[in-house]
């Protein structure tokens, strides 16, 4: 207790305050940039996971595979096997996109229901309009569909992405300078385990208390039909 | 890529990556358990308590839920022996999973105890239900029925997600083995697509056992893929 | 001179049959009313039509041309010159009035956008709707969205339009306001098939009328022969009940 207490002053200095800064900085990089990617990703799985027709049976298949493969496995896992795997391709593979496609390829298993989730809340009388007036099924899905399932798509969407803010921490197994890694640096330099994790869990919280709040807020609005229109405005002035 | 995958070795240890299912199994099944009664008594005191008790247990659940299960841990694990507290990985591992756990199914059952209408309450009490009875016919099925799909759901997460955070603290759980083994003989990829296949494997036992489970108790259909 | 002939068509909605062997012919200009009780199959006629409900049996001809449900580009064809207006309108509910309405013509049809533009204007001032550009389906009543989607289907320039129950999902206030639509659609010479509980109305425009029961047509002809004469006994039992109210 005392060795904390003594340590305080020495721990905050600038130069540690803009290290966890910029770990901190990376947490929020690494999971923008991995969940946005694996969501557009998501979109085209679960479009692919439409597809109708036999001959599309495998297809279908692989898609439904994936997802349930995929949420099944721990991320450390999928961090260590994205590692090797890509690092058996190209030995000089930046840990930062490692981390981003271990982080995507986990993003899209988890979007993909949502989507799929999305898409299937708008009335197939909506598809069926569409498709009698000649549109395709992927002008219908895009241009009809997902318009309208933005509502029930989002919030969740946004939900799953804060949520994984706080387990891209397995990422620092790979050596990615993010909050969790420099933690633990900073805990092998000598100082108090209390007083660093304490500090680092501080910082996820600030990341992520804001992020969830948010999120419910948004949830909260869109639900209302108001709401709906109300973000409509908003995408088309 | 010239990489070229060796099985044979990976075979031969097959035996220590069982011995590290059974425990992530006995360590997800454990946590689980533990953070379900947390759960259930956290629950109860949002929904029915004193606010200067409900107060505490917000807080913990914010704080729980808004960071990571691994910083929780290395928190026990690194920080506790400055205190003079020393416990071993397992330990270490077990309380933060069952904290972790708590939080997560406090908001769960919580959820579960604000579905319970007071119009039914009041149908039961027309029919002429004891308290007991209340409780027993009519509020702990519907509770049950109500959150027993989220809880299968975090059952799986703990026992996938939760568990593996012991690798990284020393508990030989399957993905401490398979790091511990690879390690050996840097067969990573071999290893680890083995591992991943195991967690698929050793999930979809514990999701199809679930929803047998909630079919035959409370009537519910959980999902199983 | 024959525009569109239906030939035996059969359908089922897994084991249970809903078309029975359906066949019509349907004249340029003319206006034919498929009329019966519920489930009788007479929006699965439409539906088949544009090829939304696959046909198990018989064909479908367009000026002489037969179509081919499982190819797409035949399916394309037939979708280009019939349109159909839905009962629960099934507007875009992400697009305003106007974008309702020009959305195919552009995108699909790639015509110039001042033109279909100009075209949309035209045809909502036709179903009196003028000045409604901006709006969206959530902020119509159901007639004016009604209206809102003949107005679409019209903008795709269709050689023969389909009406299937446009009038049942409105409160009765606004039936006439559709009606009167129709009507001055009908003025214009516009080929129609349309399905409907509104007697009076068929009777009034209609030049053939088919009564349905059961996914089988029982008879037709013109509306002085069915309504007034009606030879079968589950016509006449049809059209006892619903004149009664």
């Amino acid at each position: 207790m005392d060795r904390l207490i003594e340590q305080i002053p020495r721990f905050f200095t600038a130069s540690n305050v803009m290290m966890l800064a910029e770990a901190a900085y990376m947490t929020l990089a690494i999971t923008v940039v991995g969940c946005l990617i694996g969501f557009g990703l998501a979109l085209v799985l679960v479009y692919l996971r439409q597809t109708p027709g036999l001959w599309a049976l495998p297809l279908r298949l692989v898609c439904v595979t994936y997802v349930e493969f995929f949420r099944r496995i721990p991320f450390l896992v999928i961090v260590y096997l994205v590692l090797f795997f890509i690092q058996a391709l190209t030995p000089n593979a930046s840990l930062f996109s490692i981390a981003v496609i271990a982080i995507c390829l986990y993003a899209i298993a988890y979007t993909a229901d949502i989507i799929r989730g999305g898409l299937e809340s708008v009335p197939q009388t909506q598809v069926e309009a569409a498709r009698a007036m000649n549109l395709s099924r992927f002008q219908t899905t895009f241009m009809i569909v997902l318009p309208q399932a933005w509502p029930v798509i989002v919030p969740p969407s946004i939900a799953f992405a804060v949520s994984f803010i706080k387990d891209t921490a397995l990422v620092s197994q790979i050596g990615v300078f993010e909050l969790t890694f420099r933690g633990k640096e900073l805990n092998n330099q000598g100082y108090s385990g209390v007083l660093v994790f304490g500090t680092i869990a501080l910082c996820y919280f600030i990341l992520s208390f804001p992020l969830t709040l948010l999120g419910q807020h948004l949830e909260k609005r869109l639900a209302t039909p108001r709401g709906q229109r109300h973000s409509r405005k908003l995408r088309r002035p | 890529m010239n990489y070229t995958f060796q099985y044979g070795v990976v075979w031969k240890n097959l035996g220590e990556l069982f011995d590290g299912a059974i425990l992530t199994f006995q360590l997800g099944a454990v946590s689980f358990a533990g953070g379900a009664l947390i759960g259930l008594f956290c629950a109860a005191l949002i929904a029915y308590g004193p606010f200067i008790l409900r107060l505490p247990v917000h807080v913990y659940v914010v704080a729980v839920t808004n960071t990571p299960a691994l910083i929780q841990i290395y928190f026990l694990y690194y920080g506790l022996p400055e205190f003079g507290i020393r416990w071993s990985s397992e330990a270490c591992l077990l309380i933060g999973l069952i904290l972790n756990a708590g939080a997560y199914l406090t908001l769960i059952m919580r959820a579960g105890f604000l579905s319970v209408r007071r119009t039914e309450l009041e149908a039961g009490q027309v029919l002429g239900l004891s308290i007991v009875q209340q409780v027993r016919y009519i509020v702990v099925p519907h509770i049950a029925k109500s959150i027993y799909p989220a809880m299968a759901n975090f059952f799986i997460v703990i026992l996938v997600m939760g568990t593996s955070i012991g690798s990284l603290i020393g508990v030989d759980e399957l993905t401490g083995q398979a790091i511990n083994l690879s390690s050996v003989n840097y067969r990573w990829l071999e290893y680890f697509t083995v591992v991943a296949l195991m967690y698929v494997v050793l999930t979809f036992i514990a999701s199809v056992g679930l929803a047998l489970l909630g079919r035959w108790a409370f009537r519910v259909k959980a999902r199983i893929f | 001179m024959l525009h569109l002939g239906v030939n035996d068509i059969r359908a089922s909605y897994g084991a249970l049959e809903v078309l029975r062997g359906i066949s019509m012919s349907v004249k340029k200009g003319e206006i034919s009313a498929l009329v019966g009780p519920s489930g009788s199959g007479k929006s699965t006629v439409l539906r088949a039509l544009v090829g939304l409900t696959p046909i198990t049996g018989g064909n479908i001809e367009i000026a002489g041309q037969t179509i081919d449900y499982r190819s797409a580009r035949s399916v394309r064809a037939a979708r280009d010159t019939m349109a159909i207006v839905f009962q629960q309108y099934n507007l875009f509910q992400n697009m305003t009035v106007m974008g309702n309405v020009t959305f195919a013509p552009i995108k699909i049809k790639r015509r110039p956008v001042a033109e279909v533009e100009a075209q949309a204007k035209k045809l909502l001032d036709l179903v009196g709707l003028g000045d409604k550009h901006g709006a969206y389906p959530d902020q119509l009543s159901g007639g004016q969205q009604q209206r809102v989607a003949i107005a679409r289907a019209l903008a795709l320039e269709p050689k023969i339009l389909l009406l299937d129950e446009v009038t049942s999902a409105l409160d009765p206030e606004l039936v006439t306001e559709v009606l009167d639509t129709i009507r001055r659609l009908a003025g214009e010479g516009m080929t129609m098939i349309l399905v409907s509980h509104e007697m009076a109305f068929v009777r009034e425009v209609a030049n053939q009328v088919v009564f349905m029961d059961r996914g089988e047509i029982i008879e037709s002809g013109t509306p002085r022969e069915i309504f007034d004469n009606p030879k079968t006994d589950r016509a006449q039992d049809f059209f006892s009940k619903i004149l009664r109210h």
